[in-house]
């Protein structure tokens, strides 16, 4: 088992889903990132994304375009981000983490390169947005044979001819980008979430975290009705953009109160 | 210089891309799931497009009537006697409508967009030409169009601004990064993305994923194929070299492509080395960058060491990119096409002697090629033939060349 299956199965067996929560890495400084990762497990996180800061940012909202220009503004370099994964995986032995981000700032030293330094960082999966499954040969082996999960994304436009292809050297998580969109802008209608939680569900025994357009405790109980887990990302870089290097006691109560709305939501189920 | 070519060459050099959409190491389809049905989508329309004679015959009548094509190939007789060597043919592409050969692909991708019933056109540009060349293809075919343009650029290209929103296209000021055209590009794909179900972004060079680079490269061949067909009806033979200005490198794949098999035609690039090589305030990608991804496909681009990507710079606004198409970075990669670098100085003296010998006013981007063409041509003999690709008209950017003068307007 690993640090991301074992999550997944202790929230499914508490009856809940899963609070996966994002940051961008060195936002606002990488000397930051310590106490605001530790607040995003003190206030229940189950899985921690990690932003790799990139200067073009073309999936993200304006919130994490202005978390990824605060990181480069602060001198994050790609070593700064291994070393904050590094000291966060010694301090949380059993929480997974999960570096997402683009394919540029990844491959940029060799596929093999960036595989290796995260598997000895202590990462647990990647996320990139964009390397498609039609172009996994620039990552998805250099990850696999390093033994970190390559976590595939699977959308609205994801129908079913094309799903198959997607799950196909998935591992870790199947992401649910629920919106056609970038980050931290519009919210999905929870049946159209519900229809296709479903529908990956039939299709795979991987767990399906839901995120885009998550602000906060209602939806993210809604949705932690249906789906493995709930990704929280633009709500809590707002924060973190507000508060600066004060932002981890706003950071730990908000994550709080989505992690008690994903328990409300699995007493509801279990009522 | 180009990295030494080890491999043995294909037969033919015109059959790229490989069904991955790459060529060789560079191409492919680096974007996010949300967009990858919509590329493959396109793509077999693309593939439908081209085996429809009804395609074809509209968009041969477009460029013949609305157009105007064939665009002369004219020998520049004056420009040759001051230089002194070879003999200089221009592909006067300056004369198509809009001023530029940007329209050629505008009027190709707006029929795909009407094939595939898509109702909403986007587009990014950095000086404004792209941007002009479609709003104005949008106009023509009456869908509602928004131009994506970095706020730096609206401000210094308010006439190119003012054109759009007289051809009724919405132009969106992005503030986002350096407000230039890579971020007017992100912010197209940000839209784009949020608007699949009916929009069709027309991109505006040999660039982005599959199969844009190679769709904008058919559609602007165009330009080789008549050059070739004119300088053998001129001259009776093919050119020695062929000379064309590269941003992200449309016009130069246009002339390019239809050659490539022609061992004896030497074909060079003309990046943007701004204030020179040896300074970080440059446009050349392949001099003076590394392969990497970055809009949606794999190629040189300009980039720190963590693969943060650096800004570009160039006098002109349209080789102001820190990337390059994927073709050219192969063509570079085995050899088969040169690229020399211009600073924005050898190109400001260019744009102003093509005035003064021939009467034409070149855009600062075709001035760059031009100042390779008056390097090369003094060292070959009267008897050999260049043909550069004059690729736009200079009346955008006089502003900007009265600046660079010191001249008030």
């Amino acid at each position: 088992m690993s640090r991301l299956s074992d999550a997944f199965a202790r929230a499914r067996a508490e009856g809940r889903a899963a609070l996966v929560t994002f940051v961008t890495g060195g936002d606002p400084t990488p000397a930051d990132m310590g106490p605001i990762l530790d607040a995003l497990v003190a206030g229940g996180a189950d899985v921690i994304e990690l932003g790799m800061p990139f200067t073009d940012p073309m999936a993200d909202g304006p919130a994490i375009q202005r978390a990824n220009l605060r990181a480069l503004g602060a001198g994050t370099t790609t070593a700064d981000l291994l070393a904050i994964a590094a000291a966060f995986r010694e301090r949380h032995p059993s929480v997974p983490l999960v570096l997402m981000g683009y394919a540029n700032p990844m491959v940029r030293r060799g596929p093999e390169w960036f595989a290796a330094e995260a598997a000895r960082a202590g990462v647990d999966g990647v996320i990139c947005v964009d390397i498609p499954p039609e172009q996994d040969g620039a990552l998805g082996p250099a990850l696999r044979s390093a033994g970190v999960a390559p976590i595939r994304l699977a959308t609205p436009t994801t129908d079913a001819a094309r799903l198959p292809v997607v799950l196909e050297g998935a591992s870790g998580f199947l992401y649910y980008v629920s919106v056609a969109g970038i980050t931290g802008m519009q919210q999905a209608g929870q049946a159209s979430i519900e229809a296709a939680v479903a529908r990956f569900k039939a299709a795979t025994d991987l767990p399906v975290a839901v995120g885009f357009g998550v602000r906060g405790p209602e939806q993210a109980e809604a949705i932690g009705r249906v789906a493995d887990g709930v990704v929280v990302g633009s709500a809590i870089v707002d924060l973190i953009g507000e508060h600066g290097a004060a932002a981890a006691g706003p950071v730990r109560e908000f994550t709080a109160t989505l992690s008690a709305a994903l328990r409300r939501a699995a007493q509801e189920k279990a009522a | 210089m180009n990295a030494p070519n080890t491999s043995p060459r294909p037969n033919t050099l015109r059959n790229g891309p490989d069904e991955h959409g790459q060529f060789g190491q560079f191409g492919g389809r680096y974007v996010s799931e949300t967009l990858m049905p919509l590329i493959l989508d396109l793509e077999r329309e693309y593939r439908a497009a081209q085996a429809d004679p009804a395609f074809k015959a509209e968009l041969d009548d477009l460029m013949r009537h609305y157009v105007g094509r064939p665009s002369p190939l004219y020998f520049a007789e004056r420009l040759t006697e001051h230089l002194g060597g070879a003999k200089i043919y221009l592909k006067r592409e300056e004369l198509n409508h809009t001023g530029a050969h940007k329209i050629n692909n505008c009027i190709g991708q707006i029929l795909l967009a009407r094939r595939m019933g898509k109702t909403r056109i986007i587009a990014e540009t950095g000086a404004g030409q792209h941007g002009v060349a479609t709003a104005t293809v949008a106009a023509r075919f009456g869908l509602p169009c928004t131009i994506f343009m970095g706020a730096v650029d609206v401000a210094r290209q308010q006439p190119n601004v003012f054109r759009m929103k007289l051809l009724g296209a919405e132009v969106n000021a992005v503030t986002s990064g350096a407000q230039t055209l890579k971020d007017a590009m992100n912010e197209a794909l940000r839209d784009w993305v949020a608007n699949v179900h009916d929009t069709f972004y027309i991109i505006g060079t040999a660039a982005g994923p599959h199969p844009y680079p190679e769709l904008v490269r058919d559609f602007q061949s165009v330009i080789g194929h008549e050059a070739r067909a004119q300088i053998l009806e001129a001259e009776g033979r093919l050119p020695d070299m062929l000379i064309a200005a590269v941003g992200g490198g449309s016009n130069a794949i246009g002339l390019f492509h239809p050659f490539l098999d022609d061992a004896g035609v030497r074909m060079i690039g003309v990046e943007a080395a701004g204030e020179g090589l040896d300074t970080d305030k440059h446009a050349a990608s392949l001099a003076g960058g590394s392969p990497g991804v970055l809009h949606g496909n794999r190629t040189y681009l300009l980039q720190d060491d963590d693969g943060q990507i650096t800004e570009a710079h160039s006098i002109s606004a349209g080789l102001d990119y820190p990337g390059i198409g994927p073709e050219h970075s192969w063509l570079h990669e085995i050899g088969r096409a040169e690229y020399h670098p211009v600073t924005d100085a050898e190109a400001l003296a260019s744009f102003q002697r093509l005035a003064r010998l021939e009467g034409i006013i070149p855009a600062l981007e075709s001035a760059h090629a031009l100042a390779a063409v008056e390097k090369l041509a003094p060292t070959m003999g009267k008897d050999q033939l260049i043909v550069l690709n004059l690729s736009g008209r200079g009346d955008k950017d006089i502003f900007t060349v009265a600046a660079a003068l010191g001249v008030e307007i």
